[in-house]
Protein backbone atom coordinates (compact mmCIF):
# COMPACT_ATOMS: atom_id res chain seq x y z
CA UNK A 1 0.00 0.00 0.00
CA UNK A 2 1.97 3.41 -1.49
CA UNK A 3 2.14 5.75 1.60
CA UNK A 4 0.62 8.80 0.33
CA UNK A 5 -2.45 7.00 0.20
CA UNK A 6 -2.60 6.22 3.79
CA UNK A 7 -5.05 8.30 5.77
CA UNK A 8 -3.83 11.06 7.89
CA UNK A 9 -6.92 10.77 11.01
CA UNK A 10 -9.32 8.13 11.92
CA UNK A 11 -12.27 8.48 13.12
CA UNK A 12 -12.80 7.91 16.82
CA UNK A 13 -15.83 5.95 17.85
CA UNK A 14 -18.85 7.81 19.29
CA UNK A 15 -19.98 8.45 15.61
CA UNK A 16 -23.77 7.30 15.59
CA UNK A 17 -25.95 5.19 18.48
CA UNK A 18 -23.72 2.98 20.78
CA UNK A 19 -25.47 0.17 21.31
CA UNK A 20 -24.32 -1.68 24.80
CA UNK A 21 -25.29 -4.96 25.94
CA UNK A 22 -29.45 -6.56 24.81
CA UNK A 23 -28.69 -4.18 22.12
CA UNK A 24 -30.09 -1.14 23.93
CA UNK A 25 -28.67 2.25 23.81
CA UNK A 26 -25.79 2.64 26.61
CA UNK A 27 -27.19 5.30 28.00
CA UNK A 28 -24.16 5.34 30.78
CA UNK A 29 -21.14 5.56 28.58
CA UNK A 30 -22.78 7.56 25.87
CA UNK A 31 -24.91 9.83 27.62
CA UNK A 32 -28.38 10.49 26.64
CA UNK A 33 -29.68 10.42 23.03
CA UNK A 34 -31.88 12.01 20.52
CA UNK A 35 -32.00 12.27 16.96
CA UNK A 36 -32.59 16.24 17.50
CA UNK A 37 -28.95 16.39 18.95
CA UNK A 38 -27.15 14.52 16.08
CA UNK A 39 -28.76 17.27 13.67
CA UNK A 40 -29.42 20.09 15.46
CA UNK A 41 -26.61 22.22 17.54
CA UNK A 42 -27.49 21.52 20.89
CA UNK A 43 -25.27 24.65 21.87
CA UNK A 44 -24.82 28.18 20.76
CA UNK A 45 -21.37 27.46 20.46
CA UNK A 46 -21.49 24.18 19.46
CA UNK A 47 -20.37 24.85 15.82
CA UNK A 48 -18.43 27.97 16.36
CA UNK A 49 -16.22 26.08 18.42
CA UNK A 50 -16.10 22.86 16.33
CA UNK A 51 -14.61 24.97 13.52
CA UNK A 52 -12.67 27.54 15.28
CA UNK A 53 -9.08 25.89 14.63
CA UNK A 54 -10.19 25.61 11.17
CA UNK A 55 -10.81 29.23 10.63
CA UNK A 56 -8.17 30.45 12.67
CA UNK A 57 -6.12 28.05 10.24
CA UNK A 58 -7.76 29.87 7.20
CA UNK A 59 -7.56 33.14 8.55
CA UNK A 60 -3.76 32.97 8.94
CA UNK A 61 -2.63 31.44 6.12
CA UNK A 62 -4.89 34.21 4.07
CA UNK A 63 -3.11 36.44 6.25
CA UNK A 64 0.29 35.15 5.26
CA UNK A 65 -0.35 34.90 1.56
CA UNK A 66 -1.05 38.37 1.50
CA UNK A 67 1.79 39.48 3.29
CA UNK A 68 4.43 36.99 1.99
CA UNK A 69 2.94 35.71 -1.02
CA UNK A 70 1.56 32.12 -1.87
CA UNK A 71 4.72 29.93 -1.06
CA UNK A 72 4.79 31.46 2.44
CA UNK A 73 1.60 28.78 3.11
CA UNK A 74 2.32 26.64 0.83
CA UNK A 75 5.37 25.13 2.52
CA UNK A 76 3.76 25.38 5.96
CA UNK A 77 1.09 23.58 4.76
CA UNK A 78 3.20 21.02 3.32
CA UNK A 79 5.17 20.72 6.50
CA UNK A 80 2.01 20.54 8.72
CA UNK A 81 0.91 17.24 6.42
CA UNK A 82 4.62 15.66 6.82
CA UNK A 83 3.89 16.52 10.51
CA UNK A 84 0.83 14.77 11.27
CA UNK A 85 1.86 11.33 9.55
CA UNK A 86 4.45 10.47 12.72
CA UNK A 87 2.40 8.93 14.52
CA UNK A 88 1.27 5.38 16.50
CA UNK A 89 -1.19 2.95 15.40
CA UNK A 90 -4.74 4.48 15.30
CA UNK A 91 -5.98 3.13 18.48
CA UNK A 92 -2.77 4.14 20.38
CA UNK A 93 -2.16 7.79 21.63
CA UNK A 94 0.50 9.65 19.54
CA UNK A 95 2.18 12.28 21.03
CA UNK A 96 1.51 14.71 18.00
CA UNK A 97 5.15 16.21 19.38
CA UNK A 98 6.39 17.49 15.66
CA UNK A 99 2.90 18.83 14.76
CA UNK A 100 1.97 20.56 17.61
CA UNK A 101 5.45 22.46 17.88
CA UNK A 102 4.74 23.49 14.33
CA UNK A 103 1.60 25.06 14.99
CA UNK A 104 2.68 26.78 18.58
CA UNK A 105 0.13 24.60 20.33
CA UNK A 106 3.47 24.03 22.94
CA UNK A 107 3.11 27.18 24.00
CA UNK A 108 -0.45 27.14 25.46
CA UNK A 109 -2.67 25.54 27.43
CA UNK A 110 -5.98 25.23 26.84
CA UNK A 111 -9.25 23.89 28.04
CA UNK A 112 -8.29 20.45 25.48
CA UNK A 113 -5.47 20.14 27.63
CA UNK A 114 -7.27 20.35 31.27
CA UNK A 115 -10.66 18.96 30.24
CA UNK A 116 -11.64 15.37 28.80
CA UNK A 117 -7.94 14.62 28.30
CA UNK A 118 -7.82 11.72 25.55
CA UNK A 119 -5.38 10.08 27.31
CA UNK A 120 -7.73 8.96 30.15
CA UNK A 121 -10.82 8.24 28.18
CA UNK A 122 -12.24 4.89 28.82
CA UNK A 123 -13.06 3.96 25.97
CA UNK A 124 -10.64 2.80 23.12
CA UNK A 125 -11.71 2.03 19.14
CA UNK A 126 -11.51 -1.39 17.77
CA UNK A 127 -7.89 -1.93 16.81
CA UNK A 128 -8.60 -4.34 13.97
CA UNK A 129 -11.08 -1.92 12.43
CA UNK A 130 -9.18 1.62 12.91
CA UNK A 131 -5.96 0.18 10.87
CA UNK A 132 -8.36 -1.17 8.26
CA UNK A 133 -9.30 2.29 7.73
CA UNK A 134 -6.13 4.20 7.89
CA UNK A 135 -4.50 1.22 5.31
CA UNK A 136 -7.58 2.64 2.80
CA UNK A 137 -8.94 -1.02 2.85
CA UNK A 138 -12.45 -0.48 4.60
CA UNK B 1 -9.04 15.14 16.98
CA UNK B 2 -8.63 17.04 20.51
CA UNK B 3 -11.50 19.22 18.75
CA UNK B 4 -14.28 16.30 18.09
CA UNK B 5 -13.33 15.77 21.67
CA UNK B 6 -13.71 19.36 23.29
CA UNK B 7 -17.00 18.96 21.73
CA UNK B 8 -18.17 16.00 23.21
CA UNK B 9 -17.87 18.03 26.62
CA UNK B 10 -19.81 20.88 25.96
CA UNK B 11 -22.37 18.72 23.93
CA UNK B 12 -22.60 16.72 26.54
CA UNK B 13 -22.98 19.53 29.70
CA UNK B 14 -25.65 21.05 27.26
CA UNK B 15 -27.61 17.61 26.93
CA UNK B 16 -27.76 16.75 30.24
CA UNK B 17 -28.65 20.27 31.03
CA UNK B 18 -31.98 20.11 28.72
CA UNK B 19 -32.83 16.03 29.90
CA UNK B 20 -32.40 17.75 33.70
CA UNK B 21 -34.83 20.41 33.27
CA UNK B 22 -37.15 17.89 31.17
CA UNK B 23 -37.80 16.17 34.47
CA UNK B 24 -38.39 18.77 36.54
CA UNK B 25 -35.25 19.32 38.71
CA UNK B 26 -33.42 22.93 38.72
CA UNK B 27 -29.60 22.96 38.10
CA UNK B 28 -27.96 24.07 41.23
CA UNK B 29 -27.48 27.95 41.00
CA UNK B 30 -23.74 28.25 39.84
CA UNK B 31 -21.96 30.27 42.86
CA UNK B 32 -21.09 34.12 41.56
CA UNK B 33 -18.91 36.42 43.31
CA UNK B 34 -21.48 39.51 43.90
CA UNK B 35 -18.74 41.73 44.45
CA UNK B 36 -17.13 44.78 44.80
CA UNK B 37 -13.82 45.07 42.81
CA UNK B 38 -11.79 48.24 42.06
CA UNK B 39 -8.45 49.48 41.12
CA UNK B 40 -6.55 52.61 41.00
CA UNK B 41 -2.89 53.77 39.66
CA UNK B 42 -1.12 56.53 41.50
CA UNK B 43 2.59 57.66 41.43
CA UNK B 44 4.79 54.58 41.00
CA UNK B 45 2.08 51.77 40.86
CA UNK B 46 -1.08 50.57 41.64
CA UNK B 47 -3.65 49.35 43.92
CA UNK B 48 -6.29 46.37 43.30
CA UNK B 49 -8.88 45.88 46.04
CA UNK B 50 -11.68 43.80 46.33
CA UNK B 51 -14.25 42.31 49.31
CA UNK B 52 -14.29 39.01 50.33
CA UNK B 53 -17.53 37.56 50.04
CA UNK B 54 -18.80 34.59 47.59
CA UNK B 55 -22.82 34.06 47.25
CA UNK B 56 -25.09 31.05 46.05
CA UNK B 57 -27.93 32.91 45.22
CA UNK B 58 -29.25 34.46 48.34
CA UNK B 59 -26.95 32.62 50.46
CA UNK B 60 -23.10 33.59 51.63
CA UNK B 61 -21.14 30.79 50.68
CA UNK B 62 -17.88 31.94 51.22
CA UNK B 63 -17.20 34.56 53.97
CA UNK B 64 -13.65 34.78 53.45
CA UNK B 65 -12.78 34.18 49.98
CA UNK B 66 -9.69 35.42 47.77
CA UNK B 67 -10.75 37.22 44.80
CA UNK B 68 -7.17 38.51 43.73
CA UNK B 69 -5.49 36.32 41.36
CA UNK B 70 -2.40 36.03 40.87
CA UNK B 71 -1.11 36.13 37.24
CA UNK B 72 2.37 36.62 36.75
CA UNK B 73 5.24 38.12 39.46
CA UNK B 74 4.54 41.67 38.56
CA UNK B 75 0.23 41.49 37.28
CA UNK B 76 -2.54 40.65 39.71
CA UNK B 77 -6.12 40.20 38.72
CA UNK B 78 -9.69 40.89 40.58
CA UNK B 79 -12.48 38.71 39.38
CA UNK B 80 -16.06 39.32 39.40
CA UNK B 81 -18.94 37.04 38.47
CA UNK B 82 -19.19 33.38 38.30
CA UNK B 83 -16.14 32.20 40.64
CA UNK B 84 -15.26 28.72 39.12
CA UNK B 85 -15.50 31.05 35.62
CA UNK B 86 -12.73 34.20 37.18
CA UNK B 87 -10.98 31.01 39.08
CA UNK B 88 -10.43 28.63 35.57
CA UNK B 89 -9.70 31.52 33.39
CA UNK B 90 -7.13 33.44 35.59
CA UNK B 91 -5.15 30.40 35.90
CA UNK B 92 -5.09 29.75 32.16
CA UNK B 93 -4.11 33.37 31.50
CA UNK B 94 -1.54 32.59 33.64
CA UNK B 95 0.37 29.52 32.85
CA UNK B 96 0.04 30.83 29.39
CA UNK B 97 1.92 34.02 30.32
CA UNK B 98 4.11 32.27 31.97
CA UNK B 99 4.73 29.86 29.10
CA UNK B 100 5.16 33.07 26.68
CA UNK B 101 7.47 35.33 29.02
CA UNK B 102 9.52 32.03 29.28
CA UNK B 103 10.09 31.54 25.47
CA UNK B 104 10.40 35.39 25.18
CA UNK B 105 12.76 35.86 27.93
CA UNK B 106 11.24 39.00 29.11
CA UNK B 107 8.86 39.51 32.02
CA UNK B 108 5.40 39.72 30.96
CA UNK B 109 3.50 42.96 29.86
CA UNK B 110 0.13 43.71 30.96
CA UNK B 111 -0.97 44.46 27.48
CA UNK B 112 -0.16 40.79 26.53
CA UNK B 113 -2.22 39.58 29.99
CA UNK B 114 -5.44 41.82 28.49
CA UNK B 115 -5.31 40.53 25.06
CA UNK B 116 -5.35 36.71 26.00
CA UNK B 117 -7.79 37.40 28.08
CA UNK B 118 -9.95 39.48 25.32
CA UNK B 119 -9.27 37.39 22.72
CA UNK B 120 -10.21 34.16 24.85
CA UNK B 121 -13.99 36.05 26.37
CA UNK B 122 -14.99 36.70 23.06
CA UNK B 123 -14.45 33.56 21.66
CA UNK B 124 -16.93 32.41 23.88
CA UNK B 125 -19.58 34.97 23.63
CA UNK B 126 -20.33 36.16 26.60
CA UNK B 127 -20.50 32.40 28.42
CA UNK B 128 -17.64 32.68 30.65
CA UNK B 129 -19.31 34.64 32.89
CA UNK B 130 -15.69 36.43 34.24
CA UNK B 131 -15.71 40.57 35.07
CA UNK B 132 -12.09 40.95 35.61
CA UNK B 133 -9.58 44.04 36.56
CA UNK B 134 -5.94 43.40 35.25
CA UNK B 135 -3.43 45.24 36.87
CA UNK B 136 0.22 45.44 36.71
CA UNK B 137 3.37 46.99 36.23
CA UNK B 138 6.18 46.33 33.72
CA UNK B 139 8.60 47.65 31.84
CA UNK B 140 6.61 50.78 30.51
CA UNK B 141 4.92 51.56 33.73
CA UNK B 142 1.43 50.71 35.73
CA UNK B 143 -1.17 49.67 33.51
CA UNK B 144 -5.04 49.18 34.43
CA UNK B 145 -7.68 47.27 32.52
CA UNK B 146 -11.26 45.83 33.01
CA UNK B 147 -12.19 42.94 30.92
CA UNK B 148 -16.28 42.26 30.57
CA UNK B 149 -17.38 38.60 30.27
CA UNK B 150 -18.14 39.45 26.29
CA UNK B 151 -14.79 40.69 25.66
CA UNK B 152 -14.32 44.49 25.53
CA UNK B 153 -11.79 45.65 27.80
CA UNK B 154 -10.92 49.37 28.78
CA UNK B 155 -7.58 50.89 30.00
CA UNK B 156 -8.07 53.62 32.46
CA UNK B 157 -6.87 54.89 35.83
CA UNK B 158 -9.67 53.88 37.96
CA UNK B 159 -12.24 50.72 37.09
CA UNK B 160 -14.74 49.22 39.00
CA UNK B 161 -16.64 46.07 38.53
CA UNK B 162 -18.91 43.82 39.99
CA UNK B 163 -22.41 44.61 41.94
CA UNK B 164 -20.62 47.16 44.11
CA UNK B 165 -19.27 49.16 41.44
CA UNK B 166 -21.33 51.91 41.42
CA UNK B 167 -21.06 52.52 45.37
CA UNK B 168 -16.79 52.04 44.42
CA UNK B 169 -16.95 54.98 41.18
CA UNK B 170 -18.87 56.64 43.64
CA UNK B 171 -15.93 57.34 45.75
CA UNK B 172 -13.52 57.00 43.33
CA UNK B 173 -15.06 60.08 40.99
CA UNK B 174 -15.02 62.15 44.53
CA UNK B 175 -11.74 61.44 45.41
CA UNK B 176 -9.58 60.59 42.58
CA UNK B 177 -5.98 62.23 41.62
CA UNK B 178 -3.72 62.14 39.40
CA UNK B 179 -0.20 60.85 41.02
CA UNK B 180 -0.91 59.87 44.56
CA UNK B 181 0.72 58.51 47.34
CA UNK B 182 1.10 55.11 48.02
CA UNK B 183 -1.12 55.74 51.33
CA UNK B 184 -3.50 57.93 49.83
CA UNK B 185 -4.02 55.21 47.29
CA UNK B 186 -4.64 52.50 49.79
CA UNK B 187 -6.89 54.48 51.77
CA UNK B 188 -8.86 55.58 48.63
CA UNK B 189 -9.24 52.06 47.80
CA UNK B 190 -10.32 50.38 51.11
CA UNK B 191 -13.08 53.23 51.17
CA UNK B 192 -14.44 52.64 47.53
CA UNK B 193 -14.74 48.85 48.78
CA UNK B 194 -15.97 49.49 52.14
CA UNK B 195 -18.63 51.25 50.19
CA UNK B 196 -19.24 48.33 48.07
CA UNK B 197 -19.54 46.48 51.13
CA UNK B 198 -21.95 48.20 53.05
CA UNK B 199 -24.31 49.35 50.40
CA UNK B 200 -24.33 46.48 48.55
CA UNK B 201 -25.89 43.01 49.77
CA UNK B 202 -23.76 40.93 47.09
CA UNK B 203 -20.70 42.04 48.53
CA UNK B 204 -19.57 41.66 52.41
CA UNK B 205 -16.51 40.53 54.69
CA UNK B 206 -13.25 41.92 54.46
CA UNK B 207 -11.09 44.09 52.16
CA UNK B 208 -8.57 42.69 50.17
CA UNK B 209 -5.19 44.88 49.13
CA UNK B 210 -2.88 44.39 46.59
CA UNK B 211 -0.55 47.09 46.07
CA UNK B 212 1.85 46.37 43.01
CA UNK B 213 4.74 48.61 42.11
CA UNK B 214 8.10 48.00 40.43
CA UNK B 215 9.74 45.15 41.65
CA UNK B 216 7.35 44.64 44.96
CA UNK B 217 4.00 43.09 45.32
CA UNK B 218 2.38 43.88 48.90
CA UNK B 219 -0.41 41.38 49.20
CA UNK B 220 -2.56 42.45 52.08
CA UNK B 221 -4.96 40.07 52.61
CA UNK B 222 -6.97 41.12 55.03
CA UNK B 223 -5.99 44.40 55.12
CA UNK B 224 -9.35 45.55 56.64
CA UNK B 225 -11.62 43.13 58.82
CA UNK B 226 -14.97 45.68 58.13
CA UNK B 227 -16.99 42.83 59.26
CA UNK B 228 -15.61 41.34 62.49
CA UNK B 229 -17.88 38.59 63.85
CA UNK B 230 -19.15 39.41 67.50
CA UNK B 231 -18.16 38.09 70.76
CA UNK B 232 -20.12 36.53 73.04
CA UNK B 233 -20.53 38.71 76.34
CA UNK B 234 -21.89 36.03 78.65
CA UNK B 235 -21.00 32.83 79.44
CA UNK B 236 -24.08 29.89 80.00
CA UNK B 237 -21.83 26.87 81.47
CA UNK B 238 -22.62 25.75 84.67
CA UNK B 239 -19.65 25.85 86.89
CA UNK B 240 -17.91 22.42 88.43
CA UNK B 241 -19.99 21.77 91.68
CA UNK B 242 -22.83 23.51 90.46
CA UNK B 243 -24.87 20.73 91.23
CA UNK B 244 -25.19 18.51 94.73
CA UNK B 245 -23.60 15.31 94.67
CA UNK B 246 -26.32 13.18 96.93
CA UNK B 247 -24.63 9.32 96.35
CA UNK B 248 -22.03 7.68 94.89
CA UNK B 249 -21.92 3.90 94.14
CA UNK B 250 -19.61 2.24 91.89
CA UNK B 251 -19.94 -0.99 90.12
CA UNK B 252 -16.91 -3.01 89.08
CA UNK B 253 -17.19 -4.76 85.71
CA UNK B 254 -15.53 -8.36 85.42
CA UNK B 255 -14.35 -8.53 82.02
CA UNK B 256 -12.41 -11.41 80.73
CA UNK B 257 -9.76 -12.05 77.85
CA UNK B 258 -11.46 -13.95 75.10
CA UNK B 259 -9.12 -14.16 71.98
CA UNK B 260 -6.03 -12.00 71.82
CA UNK B 261 -4.42 -11.48 68.07
CA UNK B 262 -1.30 -9.54 67.69
CA UNK B 263 -0.63 -7.50 64.59
CA UNK B 264 2.94 -7.25 63.18
CA UNK B 265 3.21 -3.63 61.93
CA UNK B 266 5.78 -3.18 59.17
CA UNK B 267 7.61 -0.18 59.88
CA UNK B 268 10.72 -0.57 57.43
Amino acid sequence: MPLSQLKDSVPVTGMGPQVGAYGVQDTLRSGFSSVKNELLPSHVLELSEKNFQLNQDKMNFSTLRNIQGLHAPLKLQMEYRAARQIQRLPFLQSSHLALDTLKGNDESISFEDILNDPAQSEMMGEPHIMVEYKLGMM
Amino acid sequence: MTQTFLNAVFLENAVLEAEVTKLGCNIPAARKTGTTICGVVFKDGLVLGADTRATEGMIVADKNCSKIHYISPNIYCCGAGTAADTEMTTQIISSNLELHSLSTSRMPRVATANRMLKQMLFRYQGHIGAALVLGGVDCNGPHLYSIYPHGSTDKLPYVTMGSGSLAAMAVFEDRYKQDMEEEDAKRLVRDAIAAGIFNDLGSGSNIDLCVITKGRVDYLRPHDMANKKGVRTGNYKYKQGTTGVLTKSVIKLDLEVVEETVQTMDTS
